[in-house]
């Protein structure tokens, strides 16, 4: 209980630091840090009853999130040599801001539903709809491609959050199909950032903008 | 026989990325295609028994928009392994601003689309809410390749708008699953499976404020992925972008694939009661969608984002008839099936426009009927199919779902469908005529086009005449009992 809190907690925490942050490379290793320690959640929500399929999980969620998304995004922006800000349409303070309306806003969505009682934690469903929110808000108000992927991998941990915390009965093979979902998606969008830049010799996506009626 | 559906194509996928022969890669498409059909019709003989616990199985709706894909596929494959023999491994110029690029390795293109096929048979055998999300995924994932075949800033910008916009647009119908489950969940602990017919079966003692919730996530989640306005702004620039014969497959068969995620939803609203707050969505969505393609066909310039823009129309009228309930699901079944046919035979032609006249701009297109015959017939037979012109068959599934909406008593929405399609028709027609007509320049090549290009359309076409004409017993069969299952029985 008390591991799932800090767990929990350092969510909130790496979610307001990536929304204030200006550097690429320490957002890409905060979202590292946020995976792997999700990674760790299923084994802790069940806590102490350990099976070889939260194990399972467990380690390829780790082992993904942590190692495999960060080699891939940061070969992305090494390739594309880009000077390593964020670019945001909407200012860090700002960013700060909406996130901490997102947070009340979380909080104030949970005693509107009929949350279920026998959750690990009372703070699950709140910080997974907090992940929601904040991922949402950096995908559209940051200009750069890498940074778009990170607001998806955000988005993507607080839905992580939910479905590890309160949907319990997830089959195995489920399980495994989102996260391979997940995998490829980075994987497709990174090949497609590696394009963009080569293309447009920087992977600013405010330049993808002949499209239009 | 299910799993064979889903695993010959993910397995001909695999092997066309490391195959070194085009002309065997080429031949290993169609020939998969040819046996996926071919499983595909002894299903619809006779309907295969449940696999993997009753999670692959065939009902239906299933049933319907697997045969719909399967068919479609067949013809685009064809126009495919044509088109790859002209354009693959090549420096083309872009017929816009005129610079060069690549085209994408054709392994890359025939794998992705096998793996396309392979992810769209998934989604219309799943009985699971999990593996049906994983299986919508995997059709946006298999997909974003095949629109960055001509490798230049147009198509990587469409590509990594329908990338994200879908991807986004998925993961929160991944929640939406999630809500569903912890809508099964009991008060006393237990849970239903996320199988269909389990939830179906137990739909009025799930919990309804989550019930609820997650139906509107997968309105957002599969409405998206469906081109559903106003979450279609992926769809025009991902279909003007891509080879035309994968707008084909985009328009004419992965909008019915997250339709069919839509159809499930409502399928256990309508169990558990919620019919009537499933529909009002249902209608919303669908006059959203009739309002913003009508605006954006009028006076569209380019003639494969007019086509986009008429394929978010299509959805909306579907939708509308789905709302509708009763005879209007029927009506919105049937749209689905002639849509895609008559969609994808357009989409098609318009590649062979685009081939020869080198713009997509619809200015630049004159005297289409003299400057290729066969393409320009199929051509006008294709407008006065789509917009619902007797004796093709969208007259008929429009016309059943807007005598749903008088019977019903929604003389409005009846009156509102009714001017958005005269719009729209006028719309269309201004556009098809002006290309048909008139003296082609002298700069444009006369003469007909090659077989692989009037096969594949014109059998598309003879298909949605004779839908027009009569619906075969079997078909009819199937329509009726998804529209039973969609709460057409009042």
């Amino acid at each position: 209980m008390f591991i799932t809190n800090l767990i929990l907690a350092l969510v909130v925490l790496t979610n307001l630091k990536l929304l204030g942050s200006s550097r690429l490379g320490a957002s890409i290793r905060v979202v590292a840090a946020q995976g792997v320690a999700l990674g760790l959640l299923p084994i802790l929500a069940h806590w102490p009853e350990l099976s070889v399929h939260f194990g399972l999980l467990a380690a390829g969620t780790v082992a993904i999130k942590g190692v495999v998304f960060p080699w891939l995004l940061f070969r992305a922006i090494r390739e594309a040599e880009i000077a390593r800000e964020i670019e945001p349409y909407v200012g860090y303070a700002a960013s700060l801001v909406a996130g901490a309306v997102a947070l009340g806003t979380s909080f104030w969505l949970c005693t509107r539903l009929p949350i279920p009682e026998n959750i690990a934690s009372p703070w699950l469903v709140p910080v997974s709809f907090f992940s929601i929110f904040a991922g949402l808000f950096l995908i559209v108000s940051r200009k750069r491609a890498v940074s778009q992927v990170l607001g998806f991998l955000v988005l993507e941990n607080g839905i992580y959050t939910f479905g590890v915390g309160v949907a319990v009965r997830t089959p195995f093979l489920v399980e495994v199909g989102v996260l391979l979902d997940v995998f490829v998606a980075v994987f497709v969008m990174g090949i497609t950032i590696f394009h963009i830049n080569r293309e447009f010799d920087h992977i600013n996506t405010d330049r993808l903008s002949t499209l239009k009626d | 026989m299910i799993f064979a559906l889903v695993i010959l194509p993910l397995l001909a996928g695999l092997v066309a990325f490391v195959l070194r022969r085009p002309a065997i890669r080429r031949g290993l498409l169609v020939g998969t295609a040819l046996m996926h059909a071919t499983v595909t019709a002894i299903c619809w003989a006779a309907t295969p028994a449940p696999a993997l616990g009753g999670w692959l199985a065939l009902d239906a709706a299933g049933l319907l928009f697997l045969g719909i894909t399967s068919f479609l596929f067949l013809m685009v494959s064809f126009y495919v392994a044509g088109y790859l023999g002209e354009e693959a491994n090549r420096r083309a110029t872009d017929p816009e601003e005129g610079f060069l690029f690549d085209n994408a390795p054709e392994a890359v293109f025939i794998g992705c689309l096998l793996l396309f096929l392979a992810a769209m048979t998934l989604v219309t055998v799943s009985q699971h809410f999990g593996l049906l999300w994983v299986a919508i995924e995997a059709t946006t994932l298999a997909s974003a390749p095949l629109i960055y075949f001509h490798r230049h800033h147009r198509s990587l910008e469409a590509t990594w708008k329908y990338l994200l916009i879908c991807s986004v647009g998925i993961a929160l119908a991944l929640l939406a699953n999630f809500f569903l489950s912890v809508a099964a969940t009991q008060k006393s602990g237990g849970a239903f499976a996320m199988v269909l017919s389990e939830l179906v079966a137990h739909a009025t003692i799930l919990q309804t404020p989550w019930l609820k919730v997650s139906c509107l996530l997968f309105f957002v989640g599969y409405g998206t992925k469906m081109g559903l306005a106003p979450l279609h702004t992926w769809l025009p620039d991902a279909h003007s972008e891509a080879p035309s014969a994968v707008s084909a497959l985009l328009s004419g068969a992965v909008l019915n694939c997250a339709f069919l995620g839509l159809v499930r939803v409502q399928q256990i609203c309508v169990a558990a009661g919620l019919g009537d707050f499933g529909r009002d969505v249902w209608i919303a969505l669908g006059l959203i969608s009739l309002v913003v393609s009508a605006v954006f066909i009028l006076g569209q310039t380019d003639y494969k984002r007019l086509l986009a823009y008429s394929s978010v129309e299509n959805m909306g009228i579907i939708a509308v008839g789905v709302g509708l309930g009763g005879a209007g699901v029927f009506g919105a079944m049937l749209q689905a099936v002639n849509h895609s046919l008559a969609k994808a035979m357009l989409f098609l032609l318009s590649g062979n426009i685009l081939a020869r006249y080198q713009s997509k701009n619809i200015a630049r297109v004159r005297g289409l009927l003299m400057a290729a015959p066969a393409t320009g017939l199929l051509w006008l037979a294709g407008f006065l199919a789509i917009t619902g012109t007797p004796p093709f068959g969208l007259f008929l599934s429009k016309f059943t779902i807007l005598k749903a909406a008088f019977d019903g008593g929604h003389v409005w929405i009846a009156l509102l469908l009714l001017a958005f399609l005269a719009v729209i028709f006028i719309g269309m027609t201004t556009a098809f005529l002006a290309m048909a007509q008139g003296e082609p320049e002298k700069t444009i090549n006369r003469g007909e086009d090659r077989w692989w290009q009037i096969m594949p359309p014109a059998v598309l076409g003879f298909l949605v005449l004779c839908l027009g004409l009569t619906i075969p017993a079997k078909l009819s069969t199937v329509l009726h009992q998804i529209a039973l299952t969609l709460g057409g029985a009042q």
